[in-house]
């Protein structure tokens, strides 16, 4: 079988795969947001930056190539990861302590996990307002990534095409896809894949809220570095201990 | 750090003394580290200005010119300044209100709010006057380190304390750094 070196450590690949599909699939965790096993990378959160062969490329959309040297766990690679946890933090109203994802978000957990102390960056404290229309969802723009899962999802998976990114650079932002623009004009349903591959806390369902108690969610139990192992499609005979 | 006990101070700035309750929850260890430190100006000591000091522990984030003064004065008097907790990390809850305009927020809160009679905006020179946003602290003054967390927990404080008392670099893992 083909392989290529992942911090020194021999990753084998079938044709196809993408550095990161290996590398989880082999039980090596590489950061990443916007890519999501069951989606066609997007390559946009630049969180999964590795260098290969010393120059910085995203391992979610990098095809794998035999003999390929692939860096990842660097002072350096983790040091731009903190720094962009922390754009991200800055350009949203990412307010852990009032927020219903706590616990179970990916960009909260990257943050835990790559240790990330501070604010970094001022904030830009934007009003955004959220989207209460629909009786079974909430939608709350303050906590976008613009990982564009839930557009990818509503389109490849639910057939809907709810969600789209609107504008360009800083002015990007995720809108509802009905003239209104208003979520309860559209046919999304609380059981849509999109709902469920949110990994911030934009899309939400109602009247669950806090079901789970803070500190015994997903990500408390265990770091974003081993669920994301665990989470990785992969054959019986590379499953994760 | 000095010659025998370690100084620490502390003080809450635009916080609600969270912070403070979850440092008491360290609990007995309270015992071991009363055997190793002072403390200078703190609610708990009620010391109102700060002296030299080893550590200083700031919860809260800065939202008028009194939290400016204090803030300064504890960067000038510790060698060490931790922001403890959210407010003083990002700013925080206090922060939420970033995005309204200062004077329209005063104006509805004192004056156009259904029910008041005669309101005014307070103006007593004793008010120290707010500012127009909540900043957290490093945008005032250095900070060396940071713990996050609405509260963080009486564990990742013991830990940052008892790293800075040995001497470490303060290092907090998995189940500590919390940003809820």
């Amino acid at each position: 079988m083909n392989s290529f070196l992942l911090d020194g450590a021999e990753i084998p690949f079938e044709p196809g795969q993408t550095v990161i599909q290996a590398a989880l699939a082999a039980g090596h965790y590489i950061p990443h947001l916007c890519y999501h096993p069951e989606f066609v990378p997007h390559g946009s959160c630049k969180l999964c930056t590795v260098r290969a062969d010393g120059r910085p490329t995203a391992a979610c959309t990098l095809p794998a190539q035999a003999g390929l040297k692939v860096e990842s766990e660097t002072e350096e690679l983790n040091d731009l990861r903190r720094t962009l946890v922390q754009m991200l933090f800055a350009e949203g109203n990412h307010f852990c302590p009032s927020c219903e994802k706590s616990g179970n978000c990916v960009l909260q957990a990257l943050g835990y996990d790559l240790g990330v102390m501070t604010a970094g960056f001022r904030h830009f404290f934007l009003d955004r307002p959220v989207d209460a229309s629909h009786p079974d969802i909430l939608l709350d723009f303050n906590r976008c990534v613009l990982c564009k899962l839930c557009v990818r999802a509503s389109e490849e998976v639910d057939g809907k095409g709810v969600f789209s990114l609107a504008g360009r650079g800083i002015q990007r932002r995720l809108i509802v896809s009905a003239e209104s623009g208003r979520l309860a004009d559209t046919d999304i349903a609380v059981t849509d894949k999109a709902v469920e591959v949110c990994p911030v806390g934009v899309i939400l369902r109602k009247r669950v809220g806090f079901r789970v108690p803070i500190g015994r969610r997903r990500f408390d139990a265990r770091p974003i570095s081993a669920q994301a192992l665990e989470d990785a499609p992969r054959k019986p005979e590379h499953k994760h201990e | 750090m000095s010659e025998g006990r370690i100084r620490i101070a502390t003080a809450s700035l635009a916080g609600c003394f969270g912070c403070h309750m979850s440092f008491l929850d360290i609990d007995e260890r309270l015992f071991d580290l009363l055997a190793k430190v002072e403390f200078d100006r703190t609610p708990l000591t009620d010391i109102k200005h700060c002296g030299p000091c080893d550590i200083g522990l700031i919860e809260g984030g800065v939202c008028n010119a009194e939290n400016v003064e204090v803030l300064r004065a504890f960067r000038r008097n510790c060698k060490i300044l931790v922001a403890l907790g959210a407010c003083a990390v990002t700013g925080g809850l206090p922060a939420q209100r970033n995005h309204l305009d200062i004077g329209a927020c005063l104006q509805e809160v004192y004056l156009t709010e259904p029910g008041l009679i005669n309101g005014q905006i307070p103006n007593d020179p004793e008010l120290p006057l707010p500012l127009d946003m909540v900043h957290p602290i490093h945008e005032v003054v250095k900070v060396d380190y940071f713990i996050p967390g609405c509260p963080p927990s009486a564990d990742a404080i013991w830990k940052v304390l008892t790293d800075l008392i040995a001497g470490r670099t303060p290092r907090l893992g998995h189940g500590l750094i919390q940003y809820d």
